[in-house]
């Protein structure tokens, strides 16, 4: 009695190739060079490591990354939501045109954004002139690289709320407005519950990608040690000095700082969804 | 709670949806809006709850003005075709909701609130689900939630829009004589949807039929099956067949036709069609009848036909044991005998505007 083993048909052919090629394009452009970063890091030796990453400049540049990155976020959350009602909620004239300008942040060249930022922002710039004379000076400070931030990630926060919210079924609020709830009741007992998740999610990457902006921000700072200059380009300085330790320990710290980021989202996301899920 | 709209009419854009209706519901009814899809009487509901706003018309409940009040203040349960439950909160705090969203001065405290849930949980037979959220929910429980949200605030008026559309049969029957008691205990006047017949002549005090914006007909199981009050009704109700006549002192004539057992009607005389049920004909063997049968299928219990004079081809059902059933076979000829049938003045309509109400055998048999 011999049993001969069916092998299952697949419906699309091509799986092992189409699989094997997503791996090797994940591992050669995402994983080895982690890898590769974290294994220069190791290189250094705790000691020394901890030296590179305490030092004043480094502290400083992280502190500023971090400073204006949160800043931006912020300001981001509630602008980027504020942005995704109104493309979702209402129906305007040029709302698609309004639509479409939300990618150019994605679109742009960071270097391109970053040089027209501070044309319009420096002391004769459309913006900045009268700032300035005002007594107001955005370039070259914290301010100015909050604000190089928040225009390359404002994105991640409306592109992640937009679809969710576009989705979200009218009859929860009509459901709410029959049981008596307020407006305000209403967005903040049904409708944010329901977002908050793709929210924190966009907000996070919207952070991360501040983290680690360097195109558009390197132009409107000024790179003043101490004062502007953030921690990409402190690594960027280091590779240029030849230092390629001092600049694997400070592009670790990024990369923990991205990681701890995006499992933390990942996790109240989870959290925020786990009784959303439909038995269907 | 008695409601009474008044010349109500809307459109979306250039399309007319309600077109002039009048109707009064007493209070403590069970009232049915019956039609097909389009025919506005979801529309009419979300008027009558405040979610729409009519063109003109007018919307009295208890003497007041409703079309002044939003829909917060009315104060109305409503019942979504899809329950509507917030999917984050869990059974209880979504039948708790509507109280908990009273401003703080007619908030009951917490305990009272709780108790109240308690009690819907039980009246609604879901105490064991009280901690459960929606998505764990089978269909039918969450129907029951969805009326227990609906019922914490003590609405003057209840509406439901298709609250039985997503389940399946038997949980449908299940939850309709469910539905009835829990109107007759809550003494609610009610509103409901529905494009179900049987629904709303089982559970309905009136059924309120409705067809392309109007109201076409308003009364019980019986008086809508027997005497249509037009011919959208008489489709509706599936009379599907039309035949086209002649009046002649209140009798309809046709060749083929016996109608000897249709009461006479205060009709003019002239062109008509008559509106039958496949099942109220009796074929009876004529050998110069003027239909054929072209087709004969049997179920066991019940025979159909399709009988063709050539230009028309009309379905017909009969039990196989009746004896009118003998002998009829492909190739039969016969005349038809209806057994009941309704009368509308004026020539069959045409071809084109008939074709969605006739069944898709009849195209085949062409």
């Amino acid at each position: 009695m011999t049993a001969t083993a069916i092998k299952p048909k697949r419906v699309l052919p091509g799986f092992s190739l189409s699989l094997g090629t997503t791996l090797l394009y994940v591992a050669l452009v995402i994983l080895i060079p982690v890898i590769a970063l974290i294994l220069k890091g190791a290189q250094i030796g705790p000691a020394q490591f901890w030296a590179i990453v305490t030092s004043p400049r480094t502290l400083s540049a992280l502190r500023v990354t971090v400073t204006a990155a949160a800043i931006a976020t912020v300001f981001n959350a509630f602008y980027g939501l504020l942005m995704a009602w109104v493309l979702t909620r209402y129906d305007f004239p040029g709302k698609r045109i309004l639509d479409a300008l939300m990618d150019v942040p994605f679109a742009l060249p960071t270097a391109v954004a970053g040089i027209s930022l501070t044309a319009l922002y420096s002391a004769n710039g459309w913006f900045g002139a009268p700032l300035a004379s005002a007594g107001i000076q955005l370039v070259y400070t914290l301010a100015g690289v909050t604000i190089a931030m928040a225009f390359t990630s404002i994105p991640f926060v409306v592109r992640a709320i937009q679809p969710v919210l576009e989705d979200l079924d009218p009859a929860l609020e009509q459901a709410a407005m029959t049981l008596g709830a307020s407006p305000w009741q209403i967005f903040r007992r049904v409708v944010l519950p329901a977002i908050f998740p793709a929210w924190l999610a966009g907000s996070t990457v919207a952070f991360a990608r501040s983290l680690g902006e360097f195109g558009a921000v390197v132009f409107i700072a000024g790179n003043l040690p101490f004062k502007t200059e953030i921690a990409a380009l402190l690594a960027y300085i280091r590779l240029e000095e030849y230092d390629y330790q001092g600049a694997a320990a400070i592009a670790l710290v990024l990369l923990a700082f991205a990681l701890v980021l995006l499992i933390l989202s990942n996790w109240l996301q989870f959290r925020a969804a786990r009784h959303l899920e439909s038995k269907g | 709670m008695s409601i009474t709209i008044e010349n109500m009419t809307k459109s979306f854009g250039s399309t007319a949806v309600l077109r002039g209706i009048d109707l009064t519901v007493e209070s403590g009814e069970l009232v049915a809006l019956l039609g097909p899809s389009g025919s506005g009487k979801t529309t009419l509901l979300k008027i009558v709850a405040g979610l729409e706003w009519p063109n003109s018309g007018g919307l009295n409940v208890n003497g007041q003005d409703w079309l002044g009040l939003a829909a917060q203040d009315r104060r109305i349960g409503f019942v979504f075709q899809h329950y509507a439950l917030f999917p984050h909160m869990t059974v209880r705090d979504n039948i708790a909701f509507g109280l908990t969203v009273r401003p703080r001065a007619e908030r009951p405290g917490k305990s009272v609130i709780a108790a109240k849930v308690e009690e819907l949980l039980h009246f609604l037979q879901i105490a064991h689900l009280g901690d459960r959220y929606p998505a764990q929910l089978s269909g039918g429980q969450r129907q029951r939630v969805a009326l227990g949200r609906a019922l914490a605030i003590q609405p003057t008026v209840l509406l439901l829009d298709e609250p039985f559309g997503a389940l399946d049969a038997a949980v449908r029957r299940d939850l309709r004589a469910w539905l009835r008691r829990v109107h007759e205990e809550t003494g609610s006047t009610t509103i409901f949807v529905t494009h179900d017949q049987e629904e709303a002549f089982e559970l309905a005090d009136r059924v309120v039929v409705m067809g392309e914006g109007r109201i076409e007909q308003i009364g019980n199981a019986d008086q809508i099956h027997d005497h249509p009050a037009s011919p959208f009704v008489a489709r509706f109700m599936g009379a599907t067949i039309e035949l086209p006549v002649v009046l002649s002192a209140g009798r309809a004539e046709a060749p083929g036709l016996d109608a000897g057992r249709l009461p006479r009607r205060a009709l003019p005389d002239g062109p008509a069609t008559l509106f039958l049920r496949p099942a109220d004909i009796t074929p009876v063997a004529d050998p110069s009848g003027r239909w054929q049968v072209s087709r004969c299928t049997s179920n066991g219990a019940i025979l159909r036909l399709e009988l063709t004079d050539g230009a028309q081809t009309i379905p017909v059902d009969l039990p196989r044991r009746a004896l009118e059933a003998k002998g009829l076979e492909r190739g039969a000829r016969v005349i038809l005998r209806p057994e009941t049938a309704a009368i509308f003045p004026g020539p069959r309509p045409s071809q084109a505007a008939s074709a969605a109400t006739e069944l898709p055998r009849k195209e085949k048999a062409q």
